[in-house]
């Protein structure tokens, strides 16, 4: 599709082209900043992780008392949810991997505002320390959705993980405003608006929410922070404020932020699958404007988080019968990766594993959130862990699929290595095995009535948390397993070629990792980058 | 067969409205179940039909506007079916008759108090007609909860500062568990009640405040249930102290205390009884009948060391015959 | 570009032109002021929820305020977006001396603005009319009142710091100016910080009709 300048391969390359700590601090090079959120995104998700496996490990037995107490547990599982949503899984696509990748798809030297990027990490770290500095003081023991009055009366250090959570929604609208600008004044000669890879058209898509709705929450954080300091009353009803309202405010952001979530995971697997299969993305227009109805019906949809909260019956009917379209979209997508791989060439790397694996996950987490949407069955459902299976199938086996999918999609691209097929393969299935055995329990347990955020359970519930909790120690397992594939990948992986998937974007048009401005020269486009001929089945990495 | 298929999943039904909740849950899971087939089985057949081998060519295929028309068409009008039947059953949710029985529940962190027309008040647990339509006002003395009761479907939050009401017809006698869903701080999974229903014979002797016999829990068998005895109102079979542990129990006590030497919210109970207690203000008390009893009807006015005054007062909550069978069973667990 | 320039900018080298990198720039702080509308927009809904829940409470309330004070600061900060809307166009000619002037003008008004709300402020605080559980005035019965000093302190607070910013990057731009960085072939920042005041004093012009004048 393009101009190839992977040609004048010197051997100089941004991690080489300037060395040492300070060098990589104070870069404004877009993939040296890439890859400083993806570690740090790592490192955020290890600790969230580890939580995760403890907050299981008391639910081993019913009762409590078994290895937390009420309290310690309670603040686990806010910080399992504060540090899992806002610093791994919102940035994890767009900033980390969006940041590396979208400059290059387009044939761009950086995006277009390279030192307003920096200052966007530092601020995510700046608003991360606050979150983490709170674990070493009394926590926060509020659930990561702060409900209002609890969250006004706790005696936690709740105010620093709120704080915390206010400053690194800056960096979330910064980068989303940096990507709206790339997009639109930064694409390589030839890069019309209609050959935009779908990756850069979910990451606009995912962008615009970031900008539009993070705004809301920033405000409904800092009226909660004033709350606590100088009691204002506007969400405390014994000062005449409304607890409902800060629901309202907060979900006005916290829905839409589901799908800053899911989008660019939707766009890794839009990319993954025709390159795996060989053949052009069935339905290209369907699936890039899918992303801007579910942006759309993102910020009209929140109220139905709140179905039992008190809101009215008319409201309730709206809300519930607008997130009913939610899943058309979501299945205009679905059924189009599954109809690009009709009549393909399958290869199944490790990318394509996950992207498989996503779908299904993502199937079980769409249907059930039809369940959900149901007025009368939300009702019973809601929080019960019908809810946290639905949302863990979507965030977990939707978003972090597609984050595992991207990773060892562009880890040739990023370090220059390959990674080891046999070992992910390995990981893959650990992780799948053990996230269906983790969550799939609990939409049972959910159905029977267990409520979500309980320490200890009635002894009825316990044989299936028991093997939801066995199936954590495989998740668990899968990605200490991967952590570790990669990292030796990178220092001794097989040296990588610049297009190992024979793929037609443009960040395979140059060279793996890409010298330190992406291309040598500017590339020209040509054509769409699905153009996957029928004769065009081989991949180098599989010759 | 399709009704029945999915019954080990959901709790007991115990209300008109859980009948009609779990048609509507049988025929989602269904359907489920056929767009996960589509879905993933096609994926799974697309996975061995069309991997790669040397030599393989793909066909060129980039769309089809009759597929797209069809794939939004279809969930389009099942999403709107969907929608309809679940309004329609939400809605006989919210429509509470008019000649419901009304009782009033406050929820405080974390215990339920019911409060009845005929001046009585419970706590932990609700004593309800069956067959006959009961609304329960409900609001808040502090925080959000969430008044759940899976057996009959339904939950709503208790909001601070304003009444939620929810309302049922329990068609199946006995116990049936309530849950807070709404998180509320350190005791949040131990704040647990009961709805007992009652049949006719049972409410008519509740009402004129004789002794009811053993509940059991709803759905159960009930010969084999007659060591769950409802505390106060039972015949006594069985010692002051066993009684004792079912008040301490049905009242909330175990959402702060313990009785196996754990430390909670509150003090543990277990070898409480002729030990000596510090004060916060520093005074050693001896805990004797007195002592629980004041700290039960007055926990704000001499609280232990270590400990927030935080415990309400159950004044008026716990009736003679309850308050001796409670020190009884205190005084038993050494 | 102009030959006579005396400073020449070069634009980064990932944009193709200059002209490219002026239009991402404005494109930039389009998007910028759309988030700050919706961060406003947050205190604007919740003013509205309250005020239809208590309308005498907030008219009782907004008697209060001192409306002469908001009507010259409205005044002040209609002049400072004039001067400010001349700086740009005087950079844009090259004047570079009017730009200076205009821009402290600017400045001054911008002061003269925090100095009146210092006074407004200091008369709440003596008399009790403070946020939430901080107030402590008995001359205003309702009990929901101090909801509406919530407000009040919030919206015009968020407002100051704006103003306070907006002096800060006014400052950052004189310097400019003064060193001669700007020239009709470059003045990006000094039209962007434009851009910004205008919305700090558009921001204003909603906030006092509806906490002053409507209450």
């Amino acid at each position: 599709m393009a101009n190839s300048s992977a040609t004048a391969h010197t051997g100089n390359h941004y991690l080489n082209h300037s060395k040492g700590l300070m060098s990589w601090l104070t870069t404004l090079d877009h993939k040296r900043i890439g890859v400083m959120y993806l570690f740090s995104v790592l490192t955020f998700f290890l600790m969230g992780g580890v939580f995760a496996l403890l907050i299981r490990m008391e639910l081993f037995k019913w009762g409590g008392h078994n290895l937390l107490e009420a309290n310690t547990y309670n603040k686990l599982f806010t910080y399992h949810g504060a540090i899992m949503v806002f610093l791994v899984v919102i940035p994890s696509i767009p900033a980390a991997l969006g940041n590396f990748i979208l400059p290059l798809m387009l044939g761009a030297k950086d995006v277009a505002f390279p030192r307003l990027n920096l200052a966007s990490y530092y601020i995510f770290m700046t608003g991360a320390c606050f979150a983490v500095l709170a674990l070493f003081m009394r926590g926060a023991d509020t659930g990561w959705t702060f409900y209002t009055p609890y969250s006004i009366r706790t005696n936690t250090t709740v105010i620093l993980v709120l704080f915390g959570a206010f400053i690194a929604g800056f960096s979330s609208i910064l980068t989303g405003l940096n990507f709206i600008v790339t997009i639109h004044k930064l694409r390589a000669p030839g890069l019309t608006w209609d050959r935009l890879p779908l990756f850069c058209w979910a990451l606009y898509a995912t962008s615009i929410i970031q900008v539009l709705a993070t705004p809301v929450l920033a405000i409904t954080l800092a009226l909660l922070c004033m709350e606590r300091i100088f009691q204002i009353g506007i969400f405390d009803p014994k000062l005449g404020g409304d607890p409902v309202l800060f629901q309202h405010f907060f979900w006005f952001y916290s829905h839409p932020a589901v799908y800053i979530m899911i989008l660019p995971a939707m766009g890794v697997i839009s990319e993954v699958i025709p390159v795996f299969s060989r053949k052009p993305i069935f339905g290209y227009k369907a699936i890039a404007y899918s992303s801007f109805g579910i942006a759309l019906i993102a910020f009209i949809v929140w109220g139905h988080h709140m179905f039992v909260s008190g809101q009215s019956e008319f409201a309730n009917f709206i809300f519930s019968l607008l997130t009913m379209f939610v899943a058309v979209p979501t299945g205009v997508k679905t059924f189009s990766w599954l109809a690009t791989m009709y009549r393909g060439s399958l290869h199944f790397n490790a990318p394509m594993l996950y992207a498989l694996g996503f779908l299904e996950l993502f199937t079980i987490g769409g249907l059930t959130g039809i369940f959900l949407a149901t007025l009368a069955i939300d009702v019973h459902l809601t929080d019960t862990y019908f809810v946290v299976a639905h949302f863990h199938y979507v965030m977990v086996g939707g978003t972090l699929m597609g984050l595992m999918a991207g990773l060892h999609y562009w880890f040739p691209k990023m370090v220059g290595k390959m990674y080891p097929e046999k070992p992910a393969l390995i990981a893959f299935w650990l992780i799948m095995i053990g996230f269906n055995i983790t969550f799939f329990p609990q939409f049972i347990l959910g159905a029977q009535g267990m409520p979500r955020r309980y320490w200890s359970y009635l002894p009825e519930f316990t044989l299936l948390n028991r093997i939801s909790t066995v199936g954590s120690w495989l998740i668990g397992i899968g990605f200490f397993y991967t952590a570790h594939y990669l990292a030796k990948a990178m220092r001794k992986g097989e040296k990588a070629v610049a297009n190992p998937w024979n793929a037609l974007t443009l960040e395979w048009q140059t060279s793996s990792p890409p010298p330190h401005e992406n291309f040598i020269e500017t590339p020209v486009v040509t054509s769409w980058p699905y153009e996957y001929l029928p004769e065009n089945t081989t991949m180098p990495v599989n010759a | 067969m399709f009704n029945q298929a999915f019954a080990g999943t959901t709790p007991l039904q115990g209300s008109d409205i859980a009948v009609q909740w779990d048609s509507l849950y049988n025929f989602l899971v269904w359907l489920s179940i056929f767009f996960f087939v589509l879905v993933v089985g096609g994926m799974i057949y697309f996975v061995f039909a069309y991997r790669h081998h040397p030599g393989k060519k793909t066909q060129y295929i980039t769309g089809s506007h009759f597929l797209e028309a069809i794939w939004i068409a279809v969930p389009t009008l099942l999403l709107l079916g969907i929608f309809t039947w679940g309004y329609s059953v939400y809605h006989s949710m919210t429509q509470a008759p008019s000649d419901a029985y009304e009782i009033r529940a406050i929820g405080k962190q974390w215990l339920w108090t019911f409060q009845y027309d005929n001046g009585r008040t419970t706590v932990g647990e609700a004593y309800v007609p069956l067959n006959r339509p009961v609304k329960l006002i409900m609001t808040s003395e502090d925080v959000l909860h969430s008044f759940f009761i899976p057996n009959f479907r339904i939950k709503q939050d208790v909001v601070p500062g304003m009444y939620s009401s929810v309302w049922f017809t329990a068609t199946v006698p006995g116990k049936h568990q309530v849950f807070c869903a709404e998180y509320c701080g350190t005791s949040h999974s131990g704040m647990l009640a009961k709805i007992i229903a009652l049949n006719d014979e049972q409410w008519e002797a509740w009402n004129n405040h004789k002794k009811l016999g053993a509940i059991p829990e709803a759905g159960s068998d009930f010969s084999s249930s007659s060591s769950d005895l409802s505390a106060s109102r039972v015949v006594a079979q069985v010692s002051l102290a066993e009684q004792g542990r079912a008040v301490y129990e049905t009242k909330g006590c175990l959402a702060c205390h313990s009785v196996d030497g754990t430390q909670k919210v509150g003090p543990t109970h277990k070898g409480l009884f002729g030990s000596s207690v510090e004060m916060a203000d520093g005074k050693v008390l001896i805990a004797d009948e007195n002592y629980i009893r004041t700290h039960i009807e007055n926990p704000q006015k001499n609280t232990v060391k270590g400990f927030n005054p935080v415990m309400p007062t159950f004044k008026g909550l716990i009736n003679e015959t309850e308050m001796n069978a409670l020190i009884a069973y205190i005084k038993s667990l050494k | 570009m102009s030959i006579e320039e005396t400073t020449v900018h070069h634009h980064a080298h990932h944009f193709a032109s200059a002209d490219d990198e002026f239009e991402a720039a404005k494109q930039g702080m389009w998007i910028f002021l759309v988030t700050e509308v919706l961060m406003f927009g947050g205190l604007f809904v919740a003013y509205a929820i309250f005020r239809g829940l208590y309308p005498e409470m907030f008219h009782a309330a907004h008697q209060h305020l001192a409306v002469n004070m908001g009507a010259t600061n409205t005044v002040v900060l209609i002049t400072s977006s004039l001067t400010m809307a001349l700086a740009v166009s005087s950079t844009q000619k090259g004047k570079r001396d009017h730009a200076i002037i205009y821009l402290v003008l600017t400045l001054l008004a911008a002061c003269c603005f925090l100095v009146i709300k210092y006074f407004e402020y200091t008369h709440k605080f003596h008399d009790g009319l403070l946020p939430g559980g901080l107030f402590t005035n008995t001359e205003l019965k309702d009990p929901k009142s101090p909801l509406f000093f919530s407000l009040y302190f919030m919206m015009t607070g968020l407002h100051g710091i704006h103003v306070l910013i907006g002096m800060g990057v006014i400052t950052w731009i004189l310097r400019r100016t003064v060193r001669h960085e700007f020239s009709p072939g470059y003045y990006t920042p000094v039209e962007l910080v434009g851009f910004y005041w205008h919305f700090v004093d558009l921001v204003w012009i909603y906030l006092f009709p509806l906490l002053y004048l409507v209450g």
